[in-house]
């Protein structure tokens, strides 16, 4: 295929959602056809130019459906599918990122905090991250505050996230913003927390940076500190 | 040639009562009508049912106590048509009502004298003038037969509207008994493609109002086949006497073989029995009166049961359709009708509420849900209905369109076909063996095939209450669309051989 028509054709499975060939996207006919992964390994063989395909494959892709997210043509799911599809994408190119002068936006450590098992919102805040261009690295639920402790001092990111569904589980929030202080590395990161309980009260309270009521507050905020 | 209509819903109906129930409430009504008998105020039906083996006996100088066999009354049944059709301008709107097969449509109805417009206007707090909000006002007019085109124009925009019975009487100054009918169904069929039904103000226009309708539908045979105007007649004044002039108007439509509605509409607690029992047998045996009129008349005339059981308030005596006992007696109706193997007109959607609002809304959910889930084949009184059936307002009618499209929803045939277990089988396995462990992903197919509810239209933006406001926009967005009224060569023809028209409505 012809590189343009290639990374044309990237964008266009950008926009369906579709991972990989099985993916049936939401228009007819589409399942069993190469879709993102299939796509991005037939580019990498030919040797496309991976800044070109990131910002007229991925990134245009995700602009359209982002506008017409906007616009109220498509729904989240549009959203998350294509999210995901950049986020595969973004796996396999990530080796390749650095040296085509791909730079990340950042990196994001996300977890929700020990005693509690609720994941949803947390999976999506995950997903639309990576498709906005973030490294993300989820640790899962039910996670000690000692184990975050040890991935942000690993992964040193400048963003945490941090969820619970739990009246419960929220006050462990507060333990892992106070370990952070007491590692040094509290000044090093923003933290943002979400979850149904949560709110901007309380996240002042805890002394977290943010409080994100859902994914999109959660680019948004992150998209300001890396502009700001 | 295949035939064309209106897909309708067909549901899996809920049942109220049992078979033995139903035997019970059958042989009460023929019990009235054989024991007890009706009294009749039409001279030729009198003669007409005493001539089929019915007894007679007269009360006075103006009427006569009947008494029905109920072998007379089963067979006249035997001949009425399971199924009707009821054509329309555009034959894709026909219906097809066909008591075995419980396939519901929803329309409009009543003939209200009072049509209620909506405006919004800005409020400023008395107490922080700062604070605005946008509020209904509503202004009560009366009925005119610009409004009834803009009714018909209305339903025809409405998807969820498969027929259009008048919703507002036509009160203006040059309209009089004598033209009443052949302008009512005019600027009907002139603004809506879907199928026309009204009840006769004036016997002596029936013939015009059959040329009209002729030659809407392209000529004489053609209205036969694809009947785009059908009629309703509440001969039974309750309890049980059948009056005069509905009597003789039942009669003609017989003869002439249009499709027509036998209706009755007794009030449980004035004139008929509170007890179901009661109000079911009395109403279903003046039901049954009419259609066996009709068939001795014209055995094969295709026509429709009318059950309209209301309530009355005990603090006022008017109708209360709010009540939980009209659900009860209207489903009771539903089944008896079924039983019998002819087509139901039903009744939901009515309220006692004045104004379009919450307590409208949940009025009208109260009796449109159960009754379409009784699978009544036509469902009147659906659209715009207030304060009873004294009201019509256009913006509850659209309003009305998006409830009862919910309902239609929710009512749909199960999708649970061996491809569709397989599939959804796959779906799990393919989310299972994910990370995130989403499906959201799998929600946009169903979502962009329209099977997927989206989401209430008319929700607030802001998360304030802009139900009212919101239905305003959608209604005159609809009315904006261009109408599809009749061709110039048919309203030329129409003009010159049908009398009474008001020529202001010439377009």
């Amino acid at each position: 295929m012809e590189e343009r028509n290639l990374i044309e054709e990237i964008k266009v499975n950008i926009i369906q959602g579709r991972i990989n060939s099985e993916d049936e996207g939401f228009e007819d006919g589409l399942e069993g056809r190469p879709a993102t992964v299939e796509l991005i390994g037939e580019a990498m063989k030919e040797n496309v130019d991976v800044k070109d395909l990131v910002i007229s494959g991925l990134t245009a892709g995700m602009d359209t459906v982002g506008r017409n997210f906007e616009s109220g043509k498509y729904l989240i799911p549009d959203m998350l599918a294509s999210a995901e599809a950049v986020g595969a994408a973004m796996d396999i190119l990530g080796p390749h990122l650095e040296k085509a002068g791909v730079e990340s936006k950042g990196r994001f450590v996300i977890a929700t905090v020990k005693g509690d098992l609720h994941d949803i919102g947390k999976n999506i805040v995950s997903i639309m991250l990576k498709g906005a261009g973030f490294d993300v690295v989820d640790l899962g639920t039910d996670v000690r505050a000692e184990k975050i402790i040890e991935a942000a001092e690993q992964h040193r990111p400048q963003f945490l996230g941090l969820s619970a569904l739990l009246t419960t589980t929220m006050r462990e929030m507060e333990s892992v913003i106070s370990m952070l202080a007491e590692r040094g590395l509290r000044q090093d990161m923003k933290v943002l927390i979400g979850g149904a309980p949560t709110s901007r009260d309380f996240a002042a309270k805890i002394g977290a940076d943010a409080h994100c009521a859902d994914a999109f507050q959660a680019i948004e905020f992150t998209n300001s500190v890396c502009v700001g | 040639m295949v035939e064309t209509f209106r897909e309708g819903l067909v549901v899996r109906p809920y049942s109220r009562l049992s078979e033995e129930e139903i035997g019970r409430l059958d042989r009460a009504s023929l019990s009235i009508l054989e024991d007890i008998g009706i009294i009749c105020f039409n001279d030729e039906a009198t003669g007409i049912l005493a001539a089929n083996g019915c007894r007679t006996e007269r009360l006075d100088e103006r009427s006569h106590k009947i008494r029905l066999p109920a072998s007379v009354v089963r067979d006249a049944l035997a001949s009425a048509p399971s199924a009707v059709k009821l054509g329309a301008r555009d034959p894709g709107n026909a219906l097809i009502l066909d008591a075995e097969v419980p396939r519901i449509y929803f329309g409009s109805g009543s003939e209200t004298n009072v049509w209620l417009d909506t405006d919004m206007e800005v409020f400023v707090s008395e107490r922080d003038p700062g604070r605005k909000k946008r509020l209904p006002v509503f202004t009560e007019e009366r009925g005119n037969v610009e409004r009834l085109g803009t009714a018909a124009r209305l339903a025809e925009e409405l998807e969820h509207l498969d027929f259009f019975i008048r919703p507002v009487n036509i009160q203006d100054e040059d309209i009089t008994e004598e033209n009443h009918d052949v302008n009512k169904f005019y600027i009907s069929l002139r603004n809506t493609t879907k199928h026309v039904q009204a009840g006769l103000t004036s016997l002596g226009q029936l013939d015009n109002v059959v040329r009209l309708a002729e030659i809407v539908a392209g000529g004489r045979e053609a209205f036969k086949e694809n009947p785009v105007i059908s009629f309703i007649t509440c001969t039974v004044k309750s309890p049980l006497q059948m009056v005069d002039d509905a009597t003789q108007k039942l009669i003609e439509f017989a003869r002439r073989g249009i499709p027509f509605v036998v209706s009755s509409s007794p009030q449980g607690g004035s004139t008929a029995p509170i007890q179901e029992a009661g109000m079911v047998a009395q109403i279903n045996a003046e039901i049954l009166a009419g259609i066996t009129l009709t068939q001795l008349v014209n055995p094969g005339t295709p026509v429709i049961y009318g059950s309209v059981p209301v309530r009355a308030r005990m603090d006022n005596l008017h109708d209360f359709y709010g009540a939980p006992e009209f659900n009860q007696y209207n489903i009771d109706c539903i089944q008896m009708a079924r039983y019998y193997r002819i087509p139901c007109y039903s009744t939901a959607g009515v309220g006692d509420s004045k104004v379009p609002g919450m307590q409208a809304t949940i009025e009208k959910f109260f009796t449109h849900i159960p009754i379409a889930m009784s699978g009544a084949q036509y469902i009147h009184y659906a659209f715009g209905l207030l304060d009873r059936t004294n009201t019509f307002c256009p913006v509850q009618a659209v309003l009305d369109n998006e409830h009862i499209g919910m309902i239609k929803r929710f009512l749909a045939s199960p999708r649970l076909s061996i491809a569709d277990v397989d599939e959804s089988l796959a779906q799990i396995d393919k989310v299972m063996a994910s990370h995130q462990k989403l499906y959201a992903r799998f929600v946009r197919k169903s979502l962009r095939s329209g099977r997927i509810y989206s989401h209430y239209p008319f929700e607030g933006r802001n998360g304030d209450d802009e139900v009212i406001d919101m239905a305003v926009e959608r209604m005159d967005r609809l009315l904006l669309r261009p109408a599809r009224s009749l061709p110039v060569e048919t309203e030329t023809r129409v003009f010159e051989e049908v009398p009474g028209l008001l020529s202001r409505l010439r377009t």
